[in-house]
């Protein structure tokens, strides 16, 4: 605001037309359309686009005879909420989300507390807990499925050879393993995400309040219970929320993991699977939009939650 | 901060307080019990999750440089052997396919191209566009951000459908510089956010300062805001650059079909299914496509480190 009444005062009428507040409004606007049209071209555009796509009978293979408008039809969704597989993915996609971001959220809280108070080396250990969220996927799930692979992974050999179990576990092809697999490896991906902006928050957090109820008597969990975690708590809601959108959606983990297999196809994999495999595009942009409008309800919750507590 | 956390617990005062209030003969208090355990517990933790965070990757690194020969009769063994040692798995997964080899050294190069380009458009929009809304008062300020905001909550595999589509029909599938481009839409919303806060930072009265003296706005922006900016620049950079590089799906839409063309994510997913590659020559690969991620961000947190002290240092 200053900034512009100083401009005006410092360069009266430089050049152009109008006034100083219409020529900022143009150079901003200038400044801003570059990303604003690569915006709607590459996302928003899309977006309606799918919805339009999702109410045709496209196939990939005859995509440059199709029109882009024209033989609206609602086969798509028929044929998409009357197939089985589909309810089952919508489930899995939901325990998968829920348990991944439970576990990933708990295990960052965890984290975030133990490395609390300063230690030698505490820099270095922080730094590495967040790696898993920085490497690379695909090197991140070859690495697990070489690790958990049944003929000379470290996990089955340890497994048999220590622990003695019978015979080596399939992680990734067998049916409740694998399930419980990728959410294992969605918590070691994400937590360093919690973990990151509780920390942020834990240090925010006053120490005197702390200090004056361990005076008062109160025992550590007892200070955690009434005093940290109350002051976590929207932290936490919005790390949840923001982290279930995203396992939600979640494609790539488990797409390289098991491909979708044994009991983990998510929509997010069948959405490819209808794209790329079957090229149907109608199906896929059809799953797509289920995704989208639980996404959007989510968004909006989100939004409603970051307008009350300015966390995010 | 920190000091001002322990020095009240490591004073003699407060532990002389407490025993007179308890009832004497009572060692085992629930504050001891507590104090006791967590202490214990903590360090615990923190092995366990050093355990869990690091041991993929020193797996990785470990089975890269053995042979495969030996990895398959001695599963199990965690540490190397200095006879077995070979680099002759990165040997084979860097020379070209020609020569017999992977051709990883091509994945890196177009992975390098396609983030560096990632990049360098992102940060030139960014700047921009971060500049104007920090600074100028434009219609439609607030509807930009909140676009912004919505498209960094929208994950990529909802624009899959109709990006490949599109790219499909307008046959520029395959091609690195449309990449590119959907790169630098998925990676704008958070550059001009964060670059937005830091330029909010930088005091207008800077700017002002050198208005007076004459300069226009464009001078303003290259020779005061921007170095003042640096940085949060650089750092935003060095963001950008490994999400372009670890990015896997619309990599997977786009190249697959040309092998020449593929990044490093790309190329090891294709090939980790593969029954002739031996699994310590792919397990190079993922060092490979790793490496630079984790030297990048071991320096970007130095970089933002030193970047908030700087800061704190003139304050």
């Amino acid at each position: 605001m200053s900034t512009r009444q100083r401009f005006r005062g410092r360069e009266p009428g430089a050049s152009g037309r109008g006034t100083l507040a219409a020529r900022e409004a143009r150079t901003g606007l200038a400044l801003i359309s570059p990303t604003v049209v690569l915006v709607l071209v590459l996302v928003v555009l899309p977006i309606l686009w799918t919805v339009v796509l999702a109410f045709q009978d496209l196939r990939l293979i005859r995509l440059r005879t199709a029109g882009v408008f024209g033989d609206y039809t609602v086969d798509n969704f028929v044929d998409v909420f009357s197939s089985p597989g589909f309810w089952e993915a919508l489930v899995t996609t939901l325990v998968y989300a829920g348990c991944g971001t439970a576990s990933a959220v708990g295990l960052g809280l965890v984290a975030a507390l133990a490395l609390r108070r300063p230690f030698r080396g505490r820099g270095f250990v922080r730094a590495s807990m967040l790696l898993p969220y920085v490497a690379p996927v695909v090197a991140a799930t070859f690495v697990w499925g070489v690790m958990l692979n049944p003929q000379f992974g470290i996990v089955n050999e340890i497994g048999t050879r220590v622990l003695g179990w019978d015979e080596p576990i399939a992680f990734l092809s067998e049916r409740p393993a694998a399930l419980v697999t990728v959410i294992v490896f969605e918590m070691w991906r994400s937590f360093p995400f919690a973990f990151l902006f509780l920390t942020a928050r834990l240090q925010a957090a006053p120490a005197t309040l702390e200090e004056a109820a361990r005076v008062d008597g109160a025992t550590p969990t007892q200070v955690f219970r009434h005093i940290v975690w109350p002051q976590l708590l929207p932290t936490i809601a919005v790390l949840a929320l923001l982290r279930f959108i995203w396992t939600f959606n979640n494609f790539d983990d488990i797409y390289l993991l098991t491909g979708g297999g044994a009991g983990t196809e998510v929509i997010s994999v069948r959405v490819f699977d209808y794209l790329v495999s079957r090229g149907d595009i109608g199906a896929a942009s059809a799953q797509a939009l289920v995704l989208a409008t639980v996404l959007t309800v989510l968004v909006a919750v989100y939004f409603r939650s970051a307008a009350k507590d300015e966390v995010a | 901060m920190t000091r001002m956390v322990t020095a009240p617990a490591e004073s003699p005062a407060a532990p002389d307080t407490r025993p007179s209030r308890a009832p004497t003969g009572r060692r085992w208090s629930r504050n001891t019990v507590e104090t006791r355990v967590l202490g214990v517990l903590r360090w615990i933790v923190i092995a366990g999750l050093a355990l869990f965070t690091l041991f993929p990757f020193y797996y990785m690194v470990l089975l890269s440089v053995r042979d495969l020969s030996s990895l398959l009769d001695a599963p199990a063994r965690l540490w190397p052997v200095l006879s077995e040692l070979t680099v002759g798995t990165y040997r084979d997964v860097l020379t070209p396919t020609g020569s017999g080899g992977q051709g990883f050294l091509r994945f890196m190069a177009n992975s390098g191209l396609i983030a560096l380009g990632t990049v360098a458009v992102t940060l030139l929009f960014a700047v921009l566009g971060a500049y104007a809304i920090a600074r100028l008062r434009f219609p439609g300020r607030r509807k930009v951000s909140v676009l912004f905001l919505a498209v960094y909550l929208f994950p990529s595999i909802l624009l899959a459908v109709p990006l490949f589509v599109l790219f499909t029909a307008v046959g520029l599938r395959g091609s690195l510089g449309p990449l590119v481009l959907v790169y630098v839409s998925q990676t704008i919303a958070v550059a001009i956010y964060t670059l937005r806060n830091y330029f909010q930072t930088v005091p207008a009265s800077i700017e002002e300062a050198a208005a007076v003296d004459g300069a226009t706005r464009f001078t303003v922006l290259r020779k005061v805001t921007l170095p003042l900016a640096m940085p949060a620049i650089l750092s935003n950079g060095l963001f950008v650059f490994m999400i372009a590089w670890n990015e896997f799906l619309f990599a997977l839409l786009f190249l697959v079909e040309d092998r020449s063309r593929w990044t490093v994510s790309l190329g090891l997913s294709q090939l980790a299914g593969s029954i002739e590659i031996p699994t310590t020559v792919l397990m190079a690969g993922s060092v490979i496509l790793t490496l630079p991620i984790v030297i990048l961000f071991f320096a970007t947190e130095r970089l933002l480190t030193g970047g908030l002290t700087a800061g704190a240092e003139k304050g």
